[in-house]
């Protein structure tokens, strides 16, 4: 029996870019594209489910991002994992990989006992593969990062096939660990249609809190005890949950990173030349790269 | 690719406006099974909350996997070796992506894992898998045989059977075809007995069985030593296992991921379903209804796809300086290809629904003569809704078919020589079609199924009650377009009644049927217009074209061309 931890992400969707994407704070504006579940974090979710299936145990999600993340968890439900974590404050907005790093190692020790904590490579939004490994230090956990597939687990013994340049490794480490996971290693299921059913009407506090500004006859706290009720509450964890959380680690203030400007680049063709497939051609092209410095 | 469900906005248009309540409700026997599962339904908005969900998932599934497998699937295709068939390397991580979704028993009860969907929504389901990949609907629609099962085996019979079906652990075949029995199954010969001790064994040869590799096969055999024709048969359901034996796999035009399989049955042992006499006139002709209703939606899913190819090529090709989508002889055919889909589907679910209901009040009548309460009012009902059923799933079944062929053969003329060639998908899609037209019936004996409910004007006081209806705008203009084509239709209706000629009658069968397709797809589409404004242009072009087909009918019923049948053989030399 393994339990582990998946963190995830919702990103904007940067296959479909349009518009002024870009806030002048540097951030990006999330309203101006569609949101979806970052592919290598789904793949993540996959292999912890594959933990499960062949060791038993629990998979919990949690993710950090605001309201609307509630989808993905929803999606999270539908694949097979056993709860899901939405870690939602305005005191986060803002937060650079430091800052996220940050809460996230924070919000792990408050899901709870954990074998293993997964998290895909990176995000397509700042495709920056630093969260997974900034909350593993954050955590004092050792890493594998670029995993492709779990060998083998045994007692707190695991080995892991990583990708490295030009092929893979196969490393064994100690649990508790951390395990970063490429895209293309596991085809992620599908929803399940019974899941999806079951698991339609889950919400997370934000959700309620909604329905419950907008048209409900009951209080917050009896909407939340009907939706724990019938196991549909997607646990909702605030800055108030999180113990020894330090103010000047959050959000904007947290977050060393500033973008200033991203610009789209089209790299455009330039001359070309013919080298012949001789001898010669090929003399006459090194003697040119080494006056050029590209060689030697 | 696009999700095949949420991007296919006719298909949403359908989506959001069916009106099943009554076949949900009796399907959920009111809502008592959310008590017991997680996943039922507790009313009817839930329950269409939740086939909106999965058919999103089977959208996904079918324009986002199983699609991208599609042309490597025809180019593997099914293989045979030492006995054995083996899915295409695609075909099996389709079926195992669907078993995962947990959608392999849509159509069967929650107990045994099924999802227990309405027939309405599951050919939408079938419809989309189709599109995705046309060879595959033939592995995932034959749950059709766990339906039977369900329907008329014993309890014993579906706990021994479904589950399997509902886990996809298990694929099922429906075995009536044989050598010198395939449109006249009533010629079926394959030999049933009961051993010394009373077990049921089968002898004998099936050819041209779909996924006859399947483990669970459904048999129709001669149980009735001595007879010749259809109540000498029964069905049977047996394991394919060692007892029956793979002969070899055929080597088709299309749909190369269905392995169609030549089947001897070597004393394979075998149990009884029902009653023994009723395997063709019952059993049969019952699974017929949902097996036409998923060849026809099959067919549509192919030709929704082919549609889409070549609207794409249109846009994209440039010939003489411009798209080709921009040339009129080239958009008039996408037009008539859009009209033809969009009218087809009209058809398909009005079909489905009349089938769905048929099935459902039968469940009913079922229910409340378990609990000893009166059912004659049901009983009355369920007499009008079969009536109805038995002509539109033969009309849907040729309607769908024939134009899904029409659709992808237009398709490929769109892409000129480059859609000959088998670097696009086109070639595939107008071979996977061409089967539809023929399996389950061919068009012709579809034709032969519907005219009895054509002659004896069984949509009469539909259509009175529709001609009668004031219509917006100009939507009344094409109600009176409707009305003549009645008259067209009561006018050749006279001529050929008058004739007294049965031969005759069956050489004009064909134009008559059409004729009433045109008035019961006419009036779907006109109510469609009343609704959504884009459905003006599809009725405008369907019914006034629907009235120029008409009268050419009646030229072809009445110009006496037909009696040169009688000097075929001089002519066919």
């Amino acid at each position: 029996m393994y339990n582990t931890i998946v963190m995830v992400k919702q990103v904007p969707d940067t296959a479909n870019i349009s518009g002024k994407v870009m806030k002048d704070d540097g951030t990006v504006n999330r309203s101006m594209l569609p949101a979806i579940f970052n592919h290598e974090d789904k793949e993540a979710l996959e292999m912890a489910l594959r933990v499960k299936e062949k060791y038993g145990g629990t998979v919990s999600v949690i993710t950090m991002g605001p309201p609307r993340a509630s989808d993905m968890l929803r999606e999270c439900l539908y694949m097979g994992a056993d709860k899901a974590y939405l870690i939602s404050d305005r005191k986060f907005a803002g937060s650079d990989t430091l800052a996220t790093s940050y809460v996230l190692s924070k919000a792990v020790k408050r899901v709870g006992e954990f074998d293993i904590v997964f998290a895909g490579r990176q995000a397509i939004d700042g495709d920056t593969a630093q969260v997974g490994p900034q909350t593993a230090e954050k955590l004092n956990l050792p890493q594998a990062t670029y995993a492709e597939e779990i060998l083998e687990l045994d007692g707190d013994k695991i080995k892991i096939k990583c990708a490295i340049d030009g092929g893979y490794e196969v490393l064994e480490g100690k649990l508790p660990l951390l395990v970063t996971v490429v895209k293309d290693s596991n085809q992620p299921r599908p929803f399940s249609a019974k899941r999806t059913m079951r698991f339609k009407n889950a919400k997370t506090l934000l959700d309620i809190q909604k329905m419950s500004d907008e048209n409900s006859l009951l209080t917050l706290q009896e909407l939340v005890e009907e939706y724990k009720s019938k196991n549909l509450y997607i646990e909702t964890i605030t800055s108030e949950d999180l113990t020894n959380l330090d103010a000047a680690m959050l959000g904007l203030h947290g977050s060393p990173t500033k973008v200033h400007k991203v610009e789209s680049v089209v790299l455009a063709g330039g001359k070309y030349e013919k080298i012949e497939a001789s001898k010669d051609g090929i003399a006459s092209l090194i003697d040119e790269l080494l006056n050029d410095h590209i060689l030697g | 690719m696009p999700n095949f469900f949420t991007e296919n906005s006719d298909l949403q248009f359908h989506f959001n406006r069916l009106n099943i309540q009554e076949i949900v409700d009796i399907a959920e026997d009111n809502y008592e099974e959310a008590k017991r599962f997680d996943y039922a339904p507790s009313d009817y908005d839930d329950a269409m909350e939740n086939y909106k969900k999965v058919l999103e998932i089977v959208g996904d599934i079918s324009g986002n996997f199983i699609a991208e497998r599609a042309a490597s699937v025809d180019e593997e295709g099914a293989h045979y070796e030492n006995g054995k068939v083996t899915y295409a390397q695609g075909t099996i991580e389709n079926l195992e992506m669907l078993s995962k979704a947990d959608l392999r028993g849509m159509i069967l009860p929650r107990r045994f894992g099924g999802l227990n969907f309405p027939f309405s929504i599951y050919i939408m389901a079938i419809e989309m898998i189709s599109r995705g990949d046309g060879s595959l609907m033939n592995i995932y629609g034959l749950q059709d045989i766990g339906d039977t099962i369900n329907k008329f085996g014993t309890e014993e019979q579906r706990a021994k059977y479904l589950p399997k079906f509902c886990t996809g652990e298990h694929s099922g075949a429906m075995a009536l075809t044989e050598p010198d029995a395939g449109s006249d199954l009533q010629a079926s010969k394959l030999h049933a007995y009961q051993d010394e001790n009373g077990q049921w064994r089968l002898r004998g040869v099936k050819r041209f069985i779909t996924n006859g590799n399947g483990e669970v096969l459904l048999v129709l055999a001669r149980s009735e030593a001595g007879t010749k024709d259809g109540r000498g048969l029964s069905m049977f359901v047996c394991y394919g296992d060692e007892s029956v034996k793979v002969r070899r796999i055929e080597n088709k035009l299309g749909i190369h991921g269905s392995p169609t399989c030549e089947l001897q049955f070597n004393d394979a042992p075998a149990e009884l379903v029902g009653n023994r006499r009723f395997g063709l006139i019952r059993y049969v002709f019952d699974l017929m209804f949902r097996a036409r209703m998923g060849v026809s939606a099959q067919a549509l899913g192919i030709a929704q796809q082919a549609y889409e190819e070549a609207l794409k090529y249109a846009k994209e090709r440039e010939q003489f300086g411009k798209p080709i989508y921009e040339i009129p002889a080239v958009v008039n055919i996408l037009i008539d290809m859009r009209v033809m889909l969009e009218t087809g589907r009209s058809l398909l679910y009005s079909a489905g629904y009349s089938v769905d209901i048929k099935e459902k009040l039968e469940e009913k009548i079922g229910r409340m003569k378990e609990r000893g309460e009166s059912v004659a009012e049901e009983t009355k009902r369920l007499k009008e809704a079969t009536r109805i059923a038995n002509l539109l799933t033969p009309m849907a079944k040729y309607v769908l078919t024939e134009s899904g062929n029409k659709i992808t053969y237009d398709a490929l003329q769109i892409h000129g020589g480059t859609g000959y060639m088998k670097e696009f998908n086109v070639e595939r899609l107008a071979r996977d079609v061409r089967i539809t037209n023929i399996y389950e019936g061919t068009s012709q004996l579809q034709i032969v199924a519907a005219i009895g409910g054509v002659i004896n004007d069984i949509m009469k006081n539909y259509f009175d009650k529709k001609a009668a209806k004031e219509y917006k705008g100009a939507l009344q203009g094409l109600n009176n377009y409707l009305k003549q084509i009645r008259e067209i239709f009561y006018d050749c209706l006279k001529y050929v009644v008058d004739k007294k000629d049965t031969s005759f009658q069956d050489v004009a069968a064909k134009d008559l049927v059409e004729i009433y397709i045109y008035l019961y797809v006419g009036y779907l589409v006109l109510e469609e217009a009343e609704e959504n404004e884009r459905k003006v242009f599809i009725a405008n072009r369907y019914i006034i074209e629907s009235l120029a087909n008409a009268k050419k009918n009646a030229e072809s019923i009445k110009d006496e061309l037909f009696t040169d049948l009688l000097h075929a053989d001089k002519i066919l030399i």
